[in-house]
């Protein structure tokens, strides 16, 4: 408890608002509202198809919300303020507010063309500016860190499932965001592979200052880590703490969904 | 029948109109490699207008004979004030109408690159054109080497056309050799050989260099 009350303090880091999604007939989010707390630690289980993975791309501008807002830090993502007057962001802005947030795909994403090295100093250098010296050494302390420190010069065909995503979070990190969404980072992965991921998720979220969003189908690890679990079906079904929603979830739908896990 | 002694006497003349082909070819090329990957970019914009108008015009291009642009841009531009060289018409034409060719093979080439390619380095915040630069390109481009090859070779045997706009390049040479010597036996077989041996060693090159990218 009192660590869920050490994060929820402050004005929120992120907040949707009324927010609703529809790809062509089909609403995917409806009456979405979400406040993160800086430093929160948020898992967010539901359904395949509920629409997890799009609230995660709609932080990132990956999608556009139909209707309602989001804000990131006190700011409009898709609106700047221009004396009082409320515009639709440009390129500029979106980028300014998009720089606050980092995105683990399910998929890794890494760029296959480049060197693990390669892939995590590209941002650091075009996207911030540093130097490559500079970058080189932020990009190989973060892959020491996730572990990777000796495979510097490999492409990413060379390395497993689990040491990607691994890279795939390196890369995130060394951009220094404040907000982290991990988009069920280990699904793609062979069993065996999951492990080194989650420990690497938990690592990061031991330390603390990082404002993190899990979606995620692993159970055991979401209790662990989370200060707050939302389960969602299309729109928020329940949330509370790890304890609140696994051992006494309060929605039948809540515990229909979490009873296929029990079993398993 | 074939007499070398006049086959060896027309080779350096031949030659040297070999050079006006060759640089022809490479700077049309150049232009076509340029100009199509600016077109297949263009046309994946968000800019609606710009993507119809430029799709309009390469539809244009591409379904009219490129005799008839030579033409055009060589003996009607010049009523508009523009005059050009025979080597700068030919280049310019030559070169605008396979850049509509390649386009094409450069769009297939972007869109075999994963969407995930571009939303990993969207939300990595990288800049659109930074994009195109790192992420896309250097994938998109290794997997079309080959095809792009065969148009450049397709493009070398498509000079000949320049003669069209007085521009005396390797194949006129002959025509010409033969018409002043009532001999065309020696001079077109050359050309034919010519363009063969070319032709083969530029496939050569196109597999050496898709070799090394991929
Ligand atoms: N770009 C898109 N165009 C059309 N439909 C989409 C698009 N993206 C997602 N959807 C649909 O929206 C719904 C929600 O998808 P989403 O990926 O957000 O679910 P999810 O909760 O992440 O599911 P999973 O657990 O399987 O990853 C799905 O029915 C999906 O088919
Ligand atoms: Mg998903």
């Amino acid at each position: 408890m009192e660590k869920q009350n050490d994060a929820v303090k402050g004005r929120p880091i992120v907040r949707y608002h009324k927010i609703a999604k529809v790809f062509g007939d089909q609403q995917v989010l409806t009456d979405i509202d979400l406040d993160i707390f800086p430093g929160e630690k948020v898992a967010l289980i539901g359904p395949s198809g509920s629409g997890k993975t799009t609230l995660g791309r709609l932080l990132v501008t990956l999608e556009r919300p139909t209707s309602g807002t989001i804000e990131v830090n006190g700011e409009l993502l898709w609106h700047k303020s221009v004396n009082g007057q409320l515009l639709p962001a440009d390129e500029k802005h979106l980028r300014r507010v998009r720089g606050q947030i980092g995105l683990v795909f399910q998929q890794f994403n890494l760029f296959p063309h480049m060197s693990i090295l390669q892939n995590v100093m590209e941002a650091p250098v075009h996207v911030l500016g540093m130097s490559k010296g500079e970058a080189k050494e932020q990009a190989t302390a973060m892959l020491n860190k996730v572990g990777l420190g000796h495979k510097l010069e490999s492409y990413p065909r060379q390395l497993s499932g689990g040491q990607q995503q691994r890279v795939a979070i390196a890369r995130a990190l060394v951009m220094r965001p404040k907000v982290m969404v991990f988009d069920e980072v280990t699904s793609a992965l062979d069993p065996e592979m999951v492990g080194e991921v989650l420990a690497v998720l938990k690592e990061i979220a031991a330390e603390g200052n990082m404002t993190m969003l899990l979606i995620t189908h692993e159970m055991a690890f979401a209790r662990e880590v989370a200060d707050r679990v939302i389960f969602m079906d299309g729109k928020i079904v329940e949330q509370g703490s790890p304890n609140d929603i696994f051992v006494n979830p309060q929605n039948p739908r809540t515990n229909a969904f979490l009873s296929r896990f029990r079993q398993a | 029948m074939w007499d070398w002694s006049f086959t060896i006497a027309i080779l350096p003349e031949l030659l040297k109109a070999l050079k006006i082909t060759l640089s022809a070819t490479v700077v049309a090329y150049f232009l076509a490699c340029v100009l199509g990957l600016l077109i297949a970019m263009v046309k994946r914009t968000t800019w609606k207008l710009v993507v119809y108008a430029v799709s309009g015009v390469v539809e244009f291009i591409r379904s009219t004979p490129i005799l008839a642009q030579l033409y055009f841009v060589f003996y009607v531009f010049p009523k508009f004030g523009l005059t050009l060289t025979p080597f700068v018409a030919g280049v310019l034409t030559i070169g605008v109408h396979y850049s509509t060719y390649l386009s094409e093979v450069y769009r297939a080439g972007i869109d075999a690159v994963p969407v995930g390619q571009w939303e990993a380095a969207s939300v990595l915040n990288f800049s659109r054109a930074r994009i195109w630069l790192t992420i896309i390109i250097p994938q998109a481009i290794p997997p079309i080497v080959p095809v792009l090859g065969n148009y450049l070779i397709a493009l070398l045997k498509e000079t000949p056309l320049l003669s069209a706009i007085t521009l005396v390049e390797v194949l006129e040479t002959a025509k010409i050799i033969g018409d002043n010597s009532f001999r065309y036996l020696e001079p077109i077989t050359l050309v034919g050989l010519i363009f063969l041996v070319l032709s083969y060693l530029l496939s050569l090159l196109v597999q050496q260099i898709h070799a090394k990218l991929s």
